[in-house]
């Protein structure tokens, strides 16, 4: 019965069909626009750039005056290594990194939940946040020196200040867009405003946060050269700014190329945290 | 407990969304509230259970609450409200935690109000991995948990597809016909109210006023047999809003 009337159906088409129109597959419009992840092209465009510039260094078709091949840069880095100072640098900027950014984070959740849940605090604190947070905290380093010394304060102080604002902003930004409903049902649940914000804001924001934290872990690194510019003897941003001074850029090079680094494995470890805190998102 | 509306309006500034409701409810009643929308029919509801104040007037609770009864005015919410980063027992745990309950105690009530709602192999569960009738069993478990004296439920099955909500309408009329549970169902949907109700109450459009209200009589569990007698109530409820209903729908919204 069904069979027949499939044929029958068919027949029809077939028979309708070169009366008037030629039968042809609807065209396909669909598709696109949904990027996918795909392995070891990043590694390729990496390794063939540098190739690249080796080749163009070694050619002569780069002038090592305007850029040192990436082998000398290497060789520099090996200088670093063999005379034990990589270690002292790098513990000198990691100290001072940590320690600013994880006060300032700190500081910039608790500042950010207070103008989060609070109108007194939002209406004096918020613009007060705007008016500071654009302005260059590498312009206030003078008056960090005197505020803090010429010691570590004024280098912990700068990237303390330069991850706090972006902290804060990124935190009261989660609390607003945590969904009212849930803390309506909190409260019709009998819950507590401190269970309230330790069960319900505090995780619903944790998104806004950890990606606040992101850009604070960048503002950091970016910092931590500036703020090096202040007498310092040891530091990624000082050996830095030393080999710039002395146009050795071979060693410039290397001192970025561990700064990026340092970057690379910052934003690796948000993402740990992320994939472990969020795991409750699709 | 029963609990006493008494003249209660209420106003958003200039806006009137309420006028004068006075409402009993009494114990292993099931009051539906339905009207056309915006009439206030939510807001009712969270005046009822404190979430917020009305302009004027009173809700009352008559008797005492129940001494087992962990948070007399519990509400069920149409977007189901589950924290997403809690699992289900996680979920039913949140409304617990408040109590100072033992946690022998709690995994207790958790295990037994999952098994009332058929799901204790999802306990586990995250919400993100549940179909949205799944999630509101789960809202309706977390309910249960703390004992009610009254549910309010606010259009709980209105976000769910039509079969799931013919799934759960069952569940809830055998869960009244076992334990008998008080509550006031908001709805715009009337055969959920003819199917659920012992009484109906009709909101007229804003400023929400009582219109009738409409009592049936048949018990909840033998509602199936009487589909004809169901539906003569279902089509004098939409008689009677019809028309307030086509005028709702042609109001502006900042009018």
């Amino acid at each position: 019965m069904d069979k027949a009337a499939t044929t029958q159906t068919t027949k029809s088409i077939q028979n309708n069909a070169p009366d008037n129109f030629s039968a042809r597959p609807v065209p396909f419009r669909g598709g696109g626009f949904q990027p996918k992840p795909i392995r070891g092209v990043a590694p390729f465009v990496f390794i063939g750039l540098i190739a690249f510039w080796e080749f163009g260094s070694q050619t002569g078709f780069i002038s090592s005056l305007v850029l040192p091949a990436p082998s000398e840069a290497f060789q520099a880095f090996r200088e670093l290594i063999e005379s034990g100072m990589l270690l002292i640098h790098l513990s000198a900027s990691m100290q001072r990194l940590l320690i600013g950014w994880i006060c300032g984070t700190t500081l910039g959740i608790i500042v950010g939940l207070m103008i989060g849940l609070s109108s007194i605090a939002r209406a004096g604190l918020s613009p007060l946040v705007s008016a500071i947070f654009p302005i260059p905290k590498i312009a206030l380093l003078p008056l960090f020196i005197i505020w803090f010394g010429i010691g570590e304060g004024s280098k912990v102080a700068t990237i303390l200040f330069g991850t706090f604002f972006p902290t804060v902003i990124t935190t009261y930004g989660g609390v607003d867009n945590v969904d009212r409903n849930l803390i309506r049902m909190g409260q019709s649940f009998g819950l507590s405003w401190s269970s309230i914000v330790k069960k319900i804001i505090f995780p619903g924001a944790l998104p806004a946060i950890l990606s606040g934290c992101r850009i604070s872990g960048s503002i950091a690194i970016i910092l931590l050269v500036a703020a090096e510019m202040i007498g310092a003897e040891f530091g990624i941003g000082a050996y830095i700014l030393l080999a710039g001074s002395l146009f050795a850029t071979d060693q410039l090079i290397a001192g970025v190329a561990i700064l990026s680094t340092m970057g690379l494995c910052f934003a690796w470890l948000i993402g740990r945290a992320e994939k472990y805190f969020l795991n409750w998102r699709t | 407990m029963d609990l006493h509306l008494e003249a209660i309006s209420h106003d958003y500034g200039d806006l009137s969304v309420l006028k004068n409701i006075s409402l009993d409810i009494h114990h292993k009643e099931i009051v539906c509230i339905v009207g056309p929308s915006g009439c206030g029919k939510s807001t009712l509801l969270r005046i009822i259970g404190g979430l917020e104040l009305p302009t004027a007037g009173n809700v009352l609770q008559l008797g005492n609450v129940p001494a087992d009864t962990l948070n007399p005015l519990t509400y069920i919410f149409q977007d189901f409200a589950l924290l997403p980063w809690r699992t289900v027992k996680g979920n039913i745990a949140l409304a617990l935690e408040e109590h100072g309950l033992s946690a022998a105690e709690m995994d207790a009530t958790i295990s037994d109000v999952l098994a009332r709602t058929k799901l204790s192999e999802f306990a586990d569960a995250l919400p993100r991995q549940l179909s949205g009738g799944m999630k509101q069993r789960v809202a309706i478990a977390r309910a249960l948990s703390v004992k009610p004296a009254i549910m309010l439920m606010d259009e709980p099955l209105s976000a769910l597809d039509s079969q799931t909500r013919e799934l759960l309408m069952d569940d809830l009329v055998d869960l009244w016909v076992r334990e008998g549970f008080t509550a006031f169902y908001v709805t715009h949907n009337l055969a959920e109210a003819v199917r659920l109700g012992h009484k109906i109450v009709v909101l007229s459009r804003r400023p929400g006023e009582i219109r009738d209200i409409v009592s049936i009589d048949i018990p909840l569990n033998e509602r199936s047999a009487f589909a004809h007698d169901l539906e003569t109530k279902q089509k004098q409820l939409w008689d009677m809003m019809r028309e307030e209903a086509l005028a709702a729908d042609q109001e502006l919204i900042d009018g």
